[in-house]
């Protein structure tokens, strides 16, 4: 290409000013040398306002959108760049299908570093790279200073459910097993000891991943899968919940089988929060018949997102729909619905 | 009320303050409530502040009673069914 | 976790179930159970977290105290710090306990905070003072709530602003008294009044005796012929308490037994009480939500500290806010009712839709009984 006749981006020390969501050269340039750049596809370099694709096989679509928000924007273990990656990817292959495309949309707050924008903006090329999507097409808004947390993103995916595949909330019936990948609030717990001052012997990670891999292994499996969901906001015990009453279902649960950290159980001990409630970006719930529970769990040991993985209760009738659980101490309890937000308490 | 937790005095720092530990988790609390506190000591904590320290001994004491009564329940419980095989 | 995990050891909590079974099948005709009052929120939100009433044989009941103080902070008082918040340009610190508690007109501190007002969630009041001394411009009122475990750690903040010649700090004080609540149960259940049951025995408080000690629990056994087990939050501690309990009631004994000797003593934390005392004044009265009005009840700043009282630096409107008359909060706070008694309980009065205090303090008897206790067959 013959010379532009215009200033390169100075990444290292500019900053987002109200040009670069003007529709200018300012922000052609923002998203030629930045966006265009790291995200690179045969798609997106087409340069229309949309992205024109060919469904690669036969199949239903599966389609979600998500937004990203979150203080702070770069926590031990991911960022909101892989966070909205992963986030849209997982909402995608939890209906079985393999994730292919994103949208990414972005709100920046005037004044928002350009270093920090190319930190988020390759962690999330990385991501999407890594999970194997592509992110073909984008928007960029900026609003004034004070009207925006530093940056939102929002992602949107796509992704192509085989034949034979029917992942569905309405599968789950009485008799299946529930089973979780890994241990439960580490993401919340990583974000919020980082904003509480709270220090790790031994750092406490956000589990952001893909977990596209580890649903195929589930799938190859052979094992009949009724459903699969996230227990991202409101943890374990809100999903859980939700998927009771979306399936007319019952569900009864074991508190010594959940795997829960130490320093994680730590932290909910120290700000009075239970870590069934708390946030996980990177875990998944399985149901499935009991009789196959123990080939699938053995599946997802086999990757590495689902090693701790755990069978953690069973699926009952009950017309209440109510979540309970045996505690440790062999007693019975309700775990009911996330009420509210989760607040540190001291009494 | 009051939710407090038993943490492990891990490092005294200055103005009365320490860093305890719960789980693998350091935070910093205050010490103006107790006196003759040293690293390794646990104490129990709420809202930031050392309420008390932990007696080991006393700690130690509890749970071997609560093994006793275990142990007495149990023969009671064997007594009865003896009684009851008579 | 050291001093947690072995007090949730579950072997150790079947063998200690045995026992009180043991002790106690037989003891009582059915219609007649043992009646324990578990003053603290801690405990009441200990026995649904873990399950403990499976663990009880029958004869065995527990009734729900005041003990949390979220919960028995009358609406006023609500009001009173959401109208500091809103009518002052102020940072108000508060715990987050605080925040969905609803004031008079279904409003509370975090819809305040939704409608503009600086309000700001504090694990640890140093939080608070520590805001005031980064922020010299702005003005920060700590809205201090508790019982006496929580009062030391405020009267130390006051010292530390005094210390550091703060003249934008002050606090809200609103610490009130346990011996005062606890004199007034005991007469009330001797009396029959205000619906107050009779009780057995009272399982006493765990922190709030690590800074008071075990001796001010003494006037139940002498005067009203009540042991009092002081013992700690988890739940082996619980259900230890309850089997001294009932061997106490069988053998016809009254004492105060402390089965949390390894953080209380018998004379408490002295130094934490000789701040107290010197920072704090008792207040003449006080309104406690379900108890009403109870003379030397709850702590003022002595007029030494008068600079750090909110109250003295902001003129105040009372609160004209009337509490639902259908909500049994107050009852159920006595240990009149139980949660499942009120009618708005699960239908207008929910966690997410609060109508009373013991709805959202997760210490309180409805959230714990709402979110843990609910039974499909009840």
């Amino acid at each position: 290409m013959t010379q532009r006749f215009e200033r390169s981006l100075d990444i290292k020390n500019g900053r987002v000013d109200m040009t670069h969501g003007s529709g200018g050269r300012a922000m052609a340039q923002l998203i030629d040398q930045l966006f265009a750049k790291a995200f690179d596809n045969p798609a997106l370099a087409e340069g229309n306002d949309q992205a024109r694709l060919a469904i690669p096989a036969a199949g239903r679509l599966a389609f979600s959108t998500d937004s990203y928000v979150i203080s702070p924007l770069f926590f031990a273990g991911g960022d909101i760049g892989s966070l909205a990656v992963h986030g849209t990817v997982n909402d995608v292959a939890l209906s079985g299908a393999k994730p292919l495309w994103l949208s990414a949309g972005f709100i920046l707050e005037e004044g928002f570093p350009l270093a920090d924008l190319e930190r988020i903006v390759t962690s999330m090329a990385k991501a999407a790279q890594e999970c194997g999507v592509q992110i073909v097409t984008g928007d960029t808004k900026v609003v004034e200073k004070g009207k925006a947390d530093g940056v939102f993103i929002n992602t949107a995916g796509v992704g192509l459910i085989a034949e034979g595949v029917d992942l569905s909330v309405h599968n789950i019936r009485a008799g299946d097993a529930i089973i979780v990948s890994g241990t439960l609030g580490d993401h919340g717990v990583a974000v919020m000891a980082q904003r509480e001052g709270l220090v790790f012997d031994e750092p406490v990670l956000s589990d952001s991943a893909a977990l596209n891999g580890l649903i195929d292994n589930m799938i190859k499996s052979g094992v009949a899968i009724h459903a699969l969901r996230d227990p991202t906001r409101g943890g374990l015990a809100t999903s859980l919940n939700e998927m009771a009453r979306a399936a007319g279902v019952g569900m009864r649960l074991n508190e010594a089988a959940i795997p829960v950290r130490a320093s994680v159980r730590g932290v909910c001990e120290i700000l009075g929060l239970d870590p069934l409630y708390i946030a996980n970006e990177g875990k998944l719930i399985a149901f499935c018949p009991v009789a196959q529970a123990q080939t699938l769990l053995t599946a997802m040991k086999g990757h590495e997102h689902g090693r701790e993985a755990a069978i953690i209760g069973e699926v009952v009738e009950d017309d209440h729909a109510f979540v309970e659980m045996t505690t440790t101490l062999g007693g019975q309890r309700m775990v009911d619905w996330l009420a509210g937000e989760q607040l540190p308490r001291i009494c | 009320m009051c939710l407090a937790i038993p943490a492990k005095i891990t490092e005294l720092l200055e103005s009365d303050r320490a860093t305890a530990n719960v789980g693998g988790v350091n935070h910093d609390i205050s010490l103006s409530l107790v006196e003759n506190v040293a690293v390794g000591d646990y104490v129990i904590v709420h809202v930031g502040f050392a309420l008390s320290k932990i007696d080991p001994e006393e700690a130690a004491k509890t749970l071997a009673l609560f093994d006793e009564y275990h142990a007495a329940g149990a023969r009671a419980i064997a007594d009865k069914a003896a009684e009851g095989d008579a | 976790m050291k001093y947690i995990d072995e007090f949730r050891d579950s072997g150790l909590a079947q063998k200690l179930a045995a026992a009180i079974k043991n002790e106690a099948q037989g003891a009582r005709p059915a219609a007649q159970p043992f009646r324990f009052m578990e003053f603290c929120g801690g405990h009441t939100h200990a026995i649904f977290r873990f399950g403990l009433p499976d663990l009880l044989p029958p004869e065995i009941k527990m009734i729900h105290g005041p003990g949390c103080p979220v919960c028995v902070l009358p609406m006023a008082k609500i009001d009173a710090a959401i109208q500091l918040a809103q009518r002052y340009p102020l940072t108000l610190c508060t715990y987050g306990d605080m925040m969905r508690v609803p004031g008079g007109q279904r409003l509370s501190l975090l819809k305040a905070k939704a409608a503009g007002a600086d309000v700001r969630m504090v694990l640890s009041p140093h939080d608070a003072v520590m805001l005031a001394k980064d922020n010299p411009s702005r003005e920060v009122v700590f809205f201090a709530i508790g019982f006496e475990t929580t009062t030391p750690p405020t009267a130390v903040i006051v010292k530390q602003a005094q210390a550091l010649g703060l003249k934008n700090f002050s606090v809200f004080c609103n610490h009130v008294l346990t011996p005062p609540a606890l004199k007034w149960l005991l007469e009330a259940s001797a009396e029959g009044a205000d619906g107050v049951p009779p009780s057995d025995g009272f399982v006493g408080p765990s922190h709030v005796s690590a800074i008071i000690g075990t001796r001010p629990y003494e006037i139940a056994a002498t005067a009203y012929g009540k042991p009092v087990v002081i013992t700690g939050f988890e739940p082996l501690d619980v259900l230890q308490a309850i089997l001294m309990l009932v061997r106490q009631v069988k053998a016809g004994r009254a004492v105060v037994e402390n089965e949390y000797a390894r953080a209380v003593t018998a004379e408490g934390n002295v130094k934490a009480q000789a701040l107290m005392a010197e920072v704090f004044d008792l207040r003449d009265t006080f309104e406690w939500r379900g108890l009403g009005w109870i003379p030397h009840s709850a702590l003022k700043l002595k007029d030494a500290y008068g600079a750090f009282d909110a109250e003295k630096r902001f003129a105040l409107e009372p609160s004209t806010a009337k509490e639902n008359p259908a909500c049994q909060c107050p009852a159920i706070l006595r240990g009149a009712k139980s949660p499942e008694e009120c009618k708005l309980f699960g239908t207008v009065c929910t966690p997410e839709n609060p109508i009373g205090a013991c709805m959202v303090s997760s210490e309180g008897g409805c959230a714990a009984c709402y979110s843990y206790g609910r039974r499909k067959d009840e």
